[in-house]
């Protein structure tokens, strides 16, 4: 019986003192392993009388519930602490930066043309191009800019060697990208609803103008848009783009070569604070050429002009895009600052899309 | 052009305002760039009358003026520091609150040492009249009180700057924009009063006309006794004001009539004329003193005014010193021609000169006024310079002007939409000067002489709407028919998308010039070229020689950019750009490309380790170049990849992407020349890929294969093989690949040694292979027997043994 005690106490002690997991296992096996104590307890019943048995193994029962149970304690207590410990030494400093990241950003031109393209295509557009090098038919002949007419001076144009053969010799750098309206109603029977995004290039560079820009042309033929068409779709595109609901618009008599009627767009800005906000104020900022196009340009691309009609316009993107974001400076575009691109660029994720805003 | 209020009011009867007057030109497409109206700026400062003028009680230089600013005998106290300042002057007043121009300043009550000074007496310069500031504005004692300075000094007349357009050659002559603004209601036009002036003598100089289809008609007239000299104030006040500089009386009429109607004029000193007068083609060789002193060579093409003593003028476009007019000027001969707009801008273009007159003659001046100009030039000149007129010589006839335009009323309303009824649009053409047959449809209608740039019935709806106003054309908008589909063509959706893609990937978007320095590309050219086509591709007036040729790749210019933005301190570059390179100057020959480049290191030196500072090398260009054909629905898995790539790039580091013969793009590490011939230091990698060559997608539709994932789990073998060095790790993995196609799911390198432990020559590749089985769980034995044969295949294909 003392047997019995003893050991309960010599248990617990040792229980007690256990420091760590593999001590504690060390008394576990050392009581109730196949050789432990309390096993070999039991295995003396046996040989007892079923008086002696009966009362000894009530103890020694109670012995194994509570040492298993002393055990079970100490070990949970004992994880405890190991996982604490382990914890402690795994420490960091979780103020050292992150490995960073590069960061790659989409051009304000790019956007700009996706937003623009997000628009127009809502209005059944869809998008046409073409090369950058023309010949003089598709740039301005075909546009109705007559030989030495001072509309041609307009554009200050970059020209290549003329070509060796061909009937449209005399190769330049489109001014405009309205060549490619040319192109379009050459090869494709109206109607015609085409937008037409494109590097441009004009032989001038100063605070204001870059040797190379990029313009947006739309044109629309059908046998019945007229000028109400035109400035519905323009009215629409510009309250879109720059997301000012109450945008007043007004619409000047121009000229154009290769249309007519032509006007030039104006939207209402307030320059009042120093800085330039679109939208109601007292100012008005040119935003866009325009007009009906002349039946000249569809007679010389085989449209026949008593039965189609249609308008076309024309807009500098990068202008556009430096009044929407507010960005200073036209030459900064082009100089891969890549701060500037950080800055005046956007995310990749952020794709244009009329339902999430523009 | 710029013209001044009262100008107008010379042909304009209107009570219009000037901002009424302002905002029609704009709305009938005469657009106002600037109104200067010096008379509202002035508006505040009036002459006064300083009463008295004594010493500042602290100060030695400074007098207290006591002024009678509007002769109410209220007097106004004021501080100045002007010597002239003294009791009895008269001079100017700026009231408190007045903004002083010269100062840019707005004037505040001020009390100088103690005394209050309400207002001040200003100089010329304060007034931006003149720089004179020695003293306040003397004005002669007779000046009345209370007058307005603008009123005094001329300076009421407001200038308006018109923007305009090429092809009102009528509105380049005030009395056209007068027309146009009767046209739109705001007045009427006054009439002109062109009676003919009675030759008192035959005019002995005569005029022939060799070149007809340059010069078709040609007046000339002889005026004697004329007095040359400063033109009067008014004459010289209204050119000044738009920016004329007074010449000579004779002179300034020439000018007047440029600007006043369109009609440009030249006089000539009739007593230095020899012989008779001759309008040709120039000689080749022939030479002209012109007179803005500059001396032309002419060539054949080139219209002259000549003499017995050769050329006199350039006809249109600007006359000679050898007959100019002078004070001295006692005979004068008046010439008013009319010369074509085409020759005229193809002669001023060759020699570059910008006169009033090739502006006007090249846009097409009113051929049918040059009787009519002539008389009223005698007349100027007479009463401004005396003199008797003889007889008016005519050579050639007048240019053909008159056509006839088929218009139906109803095209205004389909081409404007907008209603306007025949009354008003009849109305508004017979206002313009157009006469209008409209008895019977289409109507009969003839422009006018001044309105060359009228064709046809498209010009006839313009002239309507423009008048009645654009502002009430009603918007109606677009809206599609159908669904959104093809907007973006595969190409440039492929632009697009790889776009997005490469900025994901940490590529920052640049866009650079199309063009580039051409001895710089000259590395960059990926297909073969001979200088034939290099000229072709050479622009022939680029604006500086860094920008003269088109470019042959995007590499250059991203590779510089990198460079400037190392330059300023911010290295490590990662810039693509997606934009076209010129192989020529065909269609065809022009392409989108998107390329990449990253410059020195992934990132700067970071605590995490080495990696984010490691060196840019030929993997990240390539792991770049096939997210980009990836974008473009090319499989990464599918490109095929040879040791072949433009010589721009590092020979043992660089490849070409393709499949097949089709060259899909290139990728590696810059060669260390080509950086070096672009002043760029390097390392840098780049790419280059050509999105129009992936093949379209086969598959129509928008549904996507159905997916069948194996209920089996995969199992994965490692394979470490001893190879040649040469061999490739690509024909390792494609040997081993095809040793049991339809288990092997794929197959990954991941690890490649050499050096110790590796005989010389040769390197360890180490594959995983990962096996997915499709109906049935593989035994170990089935697993064992594709090992053997996946080193059975890859020795076979490259001499590989397995690593002991």
């Amino acid at each position: 019986m003392s047997q019995v005690i003893q050991l309960k106490s010599e248990l617990e002690q040792r229980i007690n003192a256990a420091n760590d997991l593999d001590s504690l296992e060390k008394i576990r096996v050392d009581a109730l392993g196949k050789k432990g104590a309390i096993t070999a307890l039991m295995q003396n019943l046996g040989a007892m009388q079923p008086e002696e048995r009966k009362a000894f193994g009530a103890q020694v029962n109670e012995l194994k519930d509570n040492v298993t149970r002393l055990l079970e304690d100490r070990f949970k207590t004992l994880k405890a602490g190991a996982i604490t410990a382990r914890l402690k030494a795994e420490q960091q400093d979780m103020t050292l930066p992150v490995t960073p990241q590069a960061k790659g950003k989409i051009h304000p031109i790019s956007q700009t043309v996706d937003e623009m393209i997000a628009i127009f295509a809502d209005m059944g557009f869809t998008v046409a191009e073409g090369p950058d090098i023309e010949d003089d038919f598709h740039n301005f002949t075909a546009l109705n800019f007559p030989e030495a007419h001072p509309a041609r001076a307009m554009h200050d144009t970059f020209y290549l060697p003329d070509a060796t053969e061909g009937k449209d010799k005399k190769r330049l750098l489109r001014t405009h990208t309205s060549p490619v309206q040319i192109r379009t109603m050459m090869s494709q029977k109206p109607p015609i609803r085409i937008i037409i995004p494109g590097r441009t290039y004009r032989s001038d560079y100063d605070m204001t103008h870059t040797p190379m820009f990029h313009q947006l042309e739309g044109l629309v033929i059908d046998k019945s848009t007229h000028m109400g068409h035109l400035k519905g779709c323009l009215i629409d595109f510009c309250k879109t783009f720059f997301g000012v609901n109450e945008l007043p618009t007004r619409f000047r008599p121009s000229f154009f070569p290769f249309t007519e009627p032509s006007a030039e767009m104006d939207i209402g800005c307030d320059r009042s604070g120093g800085g330039l906000k679109i939208g109601a104020g007292k100012d008005w900022l040119e935003i866009l050429g325009c007009g009906m196009v002349h039946p000249n340009v569809l007679k010389n691309c085989g449209i026949d002009p008593d039965v189609y009609q249609g308008f076309a316009f024309g807009m500098g993107i990068e202008r556009v895009a430096m009044l929407k974001y507010g960005i200073p400076d036209l030459r900064t575009f082009f100089e891969g600052d890549t701060r500037w691109l950080d800055h005046y660029g956007f995310d990749a994720l952020e794709r244009p899309n009329l339902a999430t805003g523009l | 052009m710029k013209f001044t209020l009262s100008w107008l009011k010379d042909h304009l009867d209107t009570k219009a305002s000037l901002n009424d007057i302002v905002l029609a030109l704009t709305a009938i497409g005469l657009e106002v760039e600037n109104v200067e109206d010096r008379g509202a700026m002035y508006a505040p400062f009036k002459t006064a009358k300083v009463v008295s003028a004594e010493k500042h009680p602290n100060a030695d230089r400074l007098k207290v003026l006591m002024v009678d600013t509007d002769g109410s005998g209220k007097l106004t106290q004021v501080v100045c520091g002007a010597p002239n300042a003294r009791a009895g002057m008269t001079g100017v007043f700026a009231p408190e609150g007045s903004y002083i121009p010269g100062l840019d300043t707005v004037l505040k009550k001020g009390v100088i040492r103690s005394v209050e000074s309400c207002g001040m007496m200003v100089s010329e310069r304060e007034m931006k009249l003149s720089d004179e500031h020695t003293g306040i504005i003397d004005l002669p004692d007779s000046t009345p009180v209370g007058v307005p300075m603008a009123q005094l000094f001329g300076l009421d007349d407001p200038v308006i700057e018109i923007n305009l357009t090429p092809n009102r050659a009528d509105c380049a002559g005030i009395r056209g924009i007068a027309r146009d603004l009767a046209a739109k209601g705001l007045g009427t036009l006054k009439p002109l009063d062109a009676t003919a002036v009675p030759a008192k003598f035959d005019t002995p100089i005569k005029v022939k006309i060799d070149c007809p289809e340059a010069c078709p008609q040609f007046l000339g007239r002889l005026i004697k006794g004329v007095k040359n000299g400063p033109s009067p104030e008014w004459l010289q006040k209204r050119l000044k004001a738009i920016g004329l500089r007074p010449i000579s009386t004779l002179v300034d009429i020439t000018n007047y009539f440029t600007i006043s109607l369109n009609r440009p004029l030249h006089v000539f000193d009739a007593d230095k004329l020899k012989g008779n007068i001759v309008v040709r083609k120039a000689k080749d060789g022939e030479s002209l003193d012109a007179l803005n002193d500059k001396t032309y060579t002419l060539d054949a093409s080139m219209t002259a005014v000549c003499d017995d003593s050769g050329v006199l003028g350039l006809g249109g476009i600007i006359g000679g010193n050898s007959t100019g007019c002078s004070d001295a000027t006692q005979n004068v001969y008046i010439e008013c021609a009319y010369f074509s707009p085409l020759h005229t801008a193809l002669t001023g273009r060759k020699l570059q000169i910008h006169s009033d007159a090739r502006y006007r003659f090249e846009r097409g001046i009113d051929p049918a006024f040059l009787a009519d100009g002539m008389e009223l030039a005698t007349k100027m000149v007479q009463e401004l310079c005396g003199g008797e007129a003889g007889s008016v010589v005519n050579a050639g006839a007048e240019a053909a002007w008159k056509r006839t335009v088929a218009f139906d009323p109803a095209r205004t309303e389909k081409l404007a939409g907008i209603h306007l009824s025949h009354q008003e649009q009849h109305h508004v053409l017979v206002t313009l000067g157009f006469t209008c047959d409209s008895h019977v449809i289409p109507w009969k209608v003839v422009p006018p002489s001044w309105r060359p740039d009228i064709e046809g019935s498209a010009d006839l709806v313009e002239e309507i709407t423009r008048i009645h106003g654009f502002d009430s054309i009603q918007p109606v908008s677009v809206t599609r028919d159908g669904t959104l589909t093809g907007v973006l063509s595969g190409d440039l959706k492929r632009r697009q998308d790889t776009r997005r893609v490469l900025a994901a990937r940490g590529l920052k978007e640049a866009v650079t010039w199309s063009f580039m320095q051409s001895g710089q590309a000259l590395p960059f050219e990926s297909v073969a070229m001979n200088d034939n086509k290099r000229t072709e591709l050479t622009l022939t007036n680029p604006i500086s020689s860094e920008m003269d040729r088109m470019r042959p790749s995007i590499l250059p210019n991203l590779l510089q950019a990198a460079q400037r933005n190392a330059d300023k301190g911010f290295a490590n570059a990662a810039l693509f750009e997606i934009g076209p390179v010129f192989n020529g100057t065909s269609p065809d020959e022009q392409f989108f490309m998107a390329a990449g480049i990253r410059h020195l290191a992934m990132g700067d030196k970071h605590w995490s380790g080495a990696e984010a500072s490691r060196a840019v090398s030929a993997y990240d260009a390539k792991a770049d170049a096939l997210a980009a054909l990836e974008a473009c629905g090319m499989p990464a898995s599918k490109v095929q990849i040879t040791n072949d790539a433009p010589a721009y790039y590092h020979p043992g580091r660089s490849a070409t992407l393709r499949q097949g013969p089709v060259v899909l793009g290139w990728f590696g590490e810059l060669h260390p020349s080509a950086l070096e011939a672009l002043d760029v230091k390097g390392p840098a990698c780049g790419f280059e890929v050509f999105l129009a060559r992936v093949p379209a997608p086969k598959k129509t539709g928008t549904a996507k294969p159905l997916l069948k994932p194996s209920p089996f789990q995969p199992v994965s073998r490692d394979f470490a093989f001893i190879v040649d060095a040469g061999v490739n790790a690509d024909t390792i993995m494609k040997a081993a690949s095809a040793a049991a196609k339809d288990l092997i799911e794929r197959v990954d390198v991941f690890d490649v040694y050499a050096g110790k432990g590796i005989e010389a020559g040769k390197k360890s590749v180490a594959i995983a292979v990962i096996l997915q089985p499709r109906d049935k769980t593989l035994t170990d034995a089935e697993i064992d027997g594709i090992g053997q044969s996946i080193v059975k295949a890859v020795g076979d294909k490259t001499g590989a043994t397995l690593r002991a």
